[in-house]
């Protein structure tokens, strides 16, 4: 409903590469990821090619390079587990929204459960994991649903942080580009005073809570 | 001298100031958190100085001059800001922002300057300029052949120093704190001595000139006097130290008006003197701080006198005070004191500036807290630059170097360098496919080149043609060289800054071209894609049509980016095949300054589609929109041309907008360090950092009066946004800006 880079959800299209392709692409640029720099998959939703992102993020551990998976958490089959639990230094997990209703109205699936279990998961293999929480006024910023997903998130040791992405619309023009309906043409922009009331929020919850 | 506080070493027995500060530095590893902000002092006298720039600004650029008095080491009464709160004193002239005529790099340019002001010299000068006194710039032309002149009137040499003085060359200034002038002149009268026969013309020049530079140091002397200042004896304390120093530099920009009078590597030297004041208890932080505050704030305030056609190769009227900071020792230690930190912070108590122009000696080794506060400092003014101390002390051989107008290594006090501008390599390749004729006027240039009338460009063809192009203009390039050279030895010899150097140094002369963006992506066209020449009714090639794609220069693509550092290297080799006045060796540089905007209008169609007269991409840089795979592949295409090719700098200036680098501060300045440590572990030598959004230019473009100290980081130096002509601005905002890694 408002992904940023809407010209990437199409699952057709887009330009082949190998993995080990790939890895000489990301050896080029090692020399400038210092200490914290690596690799991040994202999308659209990049374990929608979770088959193939196992030998690749294999690859990737070989060489010595961190890597990260920006995911809702949608799809828990075999081969993301394997990343989860193997291959993925860091997962960056996008909770959409604390009701399966309000899931529903953002990414037209019920699919907050395996969001749920994904998060779940990742907790059991004992790896970090931050989460990312995008805050529309309205549809995900009200105070009853920044506590639940406080609650439901508060014992995890993995988390390390939450991160609020505050909504944008620097993405409509891809969307108008691309031909489509961008839904939340009205939404607004978040205030400096709705961010910090929904930080006061989170961070009796989370060791850290940060605005992107 | 209380020689007993320091520890003793060569230093004590010989000259050698390298070995004083290698004895007795105080490494410092820890935060800036200990930086204090700007004394009453200083900010009673910066405001003094801030009126006086705009008035300078409001006065068409220059708010006082005189027309008396030839400017020497020791012409002038003392000068002063505000006595009172003037911690450090000395300015060029008895006023402040008021210019100076030396006229012995040109009679007719400072002419020229002063009839741009509405004021003429004085008639007993301009009498004993026109009949009897000789210039740099009339030995010069007495010299120049018919090929010279017509190389430079056409474009293809330009900007070459043989109307105004060379510059690049940087005395020792920390020799006078440490050593005292009287015992400077001792070691000179020996060195003196030593010069016998037979006495050849080599040895009668080295005798002159030794003798001139011991006349300079009493000079330096007197100078010091009309301050009250015994400069005769080595500085005692930090104050005296900062002060000997700048009087010494003083004396330089006195004298001489180079383009580029770099100030070396001082922050070091002078902290071991603050140190050992602070650690006596004779002096405070805050007064610390006052004596770098105000040092740099003498820095800013350095003018010469120049005509308003200069401003189209050197925009914004720099001085290229550069000032190198940081680096590490040989041994594994680094040069990173606290005075580096105080130097750095002058740009927060002060403002940001242009000027001095500082440089970070980085290596990955240097303490990370300093990394960080780097980092921070260009983020937050854009006044700094960085160079790649490990490949250069590796590859160069001292630790102890200061950098030369923009990026050129120089070892201080034991070498020199000849500045030479450059040649213009996208008309250099322009001969290849016009056989050997200008594409502008169609005069024959370059004998022995056939005319191609093929449809499309063959590859081969003009790779053959072009080299012989290079080499007949590497040919032209070094003769106008050694004659420039050898007349400014002549006429205009630097005895003030060569006093603080030893005798008989080593020399580079420092080659340059313009225009390798240009020539990488043209080859690639001719070879990757089909180019057409359109040719007017001379045959003269007026605009190329391009046929399918091909790989650009700035992508990280290796089939472009090696046609990029072949020709660095094939150019590099042709000039080192000729003979070099006073046996230099031949070094050269891929840098434009802000010249890329002048050289594009006199440079036609180019085979990559890029139309005449358009400005050229500055120093090594990809042409501008061209690097569109992200910041890191831009960076590493310019990190492929080789160090060893282009020993005297390549170039690269580079623009993030903030957001690119992170959402906060802390990330930005984390990203920011990271990226200046992968560049340089790749080789690269220098890189100048932009953080701007384009749209603060805009903005600054159209109310000018609410940025008077925006810097921006052009071509190997900074500039005020503000001072650059609408045309320069417009090109700064075209450049690429990454908005993604």
């Amino acid at each position: 409903m408002y992904c940023h880079n809407p010209d990437t959800i199409e699952t057709s299209g887009g330009k082949p590469y190998g993995v080990e392709e790939l890895v000489q692409m990301v050896l080029k640029v090692k020399p400038y990821f210092g200490k914290k720099g690596g690799v991040t998959v994202s999308g659209g939703e990049p374990l929608l090619q979770s088959k193939a992102l196992v030998p690749f993020f294999k690859r990737l551990k070989e060489e010595g390079i961190h890597t990260n998976i920006d995911t809702n958490g949608r799809i828990l089959n075999s081969f993301s587990k394997s990343l989860l639990d193997d291959y993925a230094d860091l997962v960056m997990l996008d909770i959409k929204h604390m009701t399966e209703e309000g899931y529903e109205a953002i990414t037209g699936k019920r699919n907050m459960q395996t969001a749920l279990t994904f998060a779940k998961h990742r907790e059991a293999s004992g790896k970090t994991m931050w989460l990312r929480y995008v805050l529309i006024s309205g549809i995900t910023n009200k105070p009853e649903l920044l506590h639940a997903l406080g609650a439901y998130f508060k014992d995890f040791k993995t988390i390390e942080k939450i991160e609020i992405q505050p909504y944008h619309k620097l993405g409509i023009h891809k969307w108008e580009a691309l031909g489509w309906d961008y839904e939340l043409k009205d939404a607004r922009e978040n205030t400096k005073e709705e961010l910090e009331a929904a930080v006061d929020i989170l961070k009796a919850y989370f060791k850290e809570v940060k605005v992107n | 001298m209380e020689v007993k506080q320091f520890k003793n070493g060569i230093w004590t027995k010989d000259i050698n100031v390298r070995d004083f500060v290698f004895q007795n530095i105080t490494p410092y590893h820890g935060t800036y958190e200990f930086l204090v902000g700007p004394s009453e002092k200083t900010k009673s006298l910066w405001e003094v100085c801030k009126v006086a720039t705009k008035e300078e600004r409001q006065r068409n650029g220059v708010r006082a001059v005189d027309t008396e008095t030839i400017s020497t080491v020791s012409a002038f009464e003392a000068g002063y800001i505000d006595k009172e709160n003037e911690v450090i004193v000395g300015l060029q002239t008895d006023e402040l922002l008021k210019r100076a005529m030396k006229p012995f790099g040109g009679f007719k340019v400072v002419q020229k300057a002063l009839q741009e002001q509405g004021v003429k010299p004085n008639d007993n000068l301009t009498e004993l300029f026109s009949k009897y006194v000789k210039t740099h710039n009339d030995g010069v032309f007495d010299a120049y052949n018919a090929e010279i002149r017509k190389f430079r009137s056409l474009g293809f040499l330009t900007g070459l120093p043989d109307n105004y003085a060379r510059g690049r060359i940087i005395g020792d200034y920390r020799r006078v704190a440490l050593y005292g002038i009287n015992a400077l002149i001792e070691a000179k009268k020996v060195d003196l001595n030593n010069i016998t026969g037979p006495m050849t013309e080599s040895v009668i020049r080295l005798r002159e000139e030794v003798s001139s530079q011991i006349k300079a140091l009493n000079e330096i002397l007197e100078l010091g006097a009309k301050y009250d200042l015994e400069l005769g004896r080595p500085a005692e304390t930090a104050k005296e130290a900062v002060q000997w120093t700048y009087m010494a530099y003083l004396a330089a920009v006195k004298e001489q008006d180079g383009a580029a009078m770099s100030l070396g590597n001082t922050s070091t030297f002078l902290d071991i003197y603050i140190e050992n004041d602070l650690k006596a208890g004779l002096i405070t932080e805050e007064e610390a701080q006052e004596f770098i505050d105000q040092f740099v704030m003498k820095l800013r305030m350095v003018r010469h006198l120049r005509m308003a056609a200069y401003d189209e190769i050197f925009a914004g009227d720099p001085t290229w005070v550069t000032e190198a900071i940081g680096g590490m020792f040989e041994d594994g230690r680094t040069k990173v004191t606290k005075t580096s930190f105080r130097f750095l912070n002058t740009l927060y108590n002060l403002g940001p500036s242009p000027e001095p122009n500082m440089t970070i000696l980085w290596s990955q080794e240097l303490p990370q807290n300093f990394k960080d506060y780097c980092a921070k400092v260009a983020i937050d003014t854009s006044s700094i630059q960085f160079e790649n101390d490990n490949l250069m002390r590796a590859q160069r051989g001292s630790d102890d170097y200061g950098i030369a107008c923009c990026v050129s290594y120089q070892s201080l006090g034991k070498s020199i360098q000849f500045f030479g501008a450059r040649t213009n390599l996208a008309k250099t390749l322009l001969l290849a496919v016009n056989g050997g004729r200008c594409e502008n006027t169609g005069k024959v240039m370059v004998e022995g080149i056939e005319a191609c009338d093929c449809e499309y460009l063959d590859f081969d063809k003009v790779m053959a043609n072009f080299k012989i192009a290079m080499k007949e203009v590497a040919r032209v390039y070094n003769d106008s060289m050694n004659i420039i050279h050898y007349m400014h030895d002549k006429y205009y010899y630097e005895k003030a800054q060569m006093a603080l150097i030893d005798t008989n140094p080593g020399i580079n002369i420092a080659y340059g071209i313009a225009g390798l963006s240009i020539v990488a992506d043209s080859l690639s066209a001719i070879k990757y894609a089909k180019v057409k020449p359109i040719r007017n009714e001379d045959g003269l090639t007026v605009d190329f049509k391009i046929e399918g794609e091909f790989p650009k220069y700035g992508n990280d693509d290796d089939r472009v980016d090696a046609l990029a550092a072949n020709a660095v290297a094939d150019f590099n080799n042709e000039l080192k095949k000729l003979p070099v006045y006073k046996d230099a060796e031949p070094t050269m540089s891929v840098l434009t300054i802000t010249s890329n905007v002048s050289y594009g209008k006199k440079t036609g169609a180019t085979p990559d589609g890029r139309a005449s007269g358009v400005p050229f991409a500055p120093g090594a840089n990809p042409m501008h929109g061209r690097d569109c795979n992200g910041a890191i592949a831009s960076l590493n295409s310019v990190s492929k041309i080789d160090y060893k090719d282009s020993l005297d700098g390549i170039s690269n200036t580079f623009s993030m907008v903030p957001k690119s680098l992170g959402s906060d501060e802390t990330d930005r300045i984390d990203n920011l360090a990271t990226i200046i440590d992968g560049y340089f572990s790749r080789n690269a030598q220098h890189l100048n950092v932009n953080v701007l959004d384009r749209e603060m230019l805009m903005d600054a473009m159209e109310r000018p009066e609410d940025y008077p100290q925006l810097t921006i980081r052009v071509s190997g130096y900074a500039v005020n946004f503000v001072r650059l002509t609408r045309e320069q601005q417009l090109e700064v905002i075209t450049r690429s800006f990454h908005e993604s890694m």
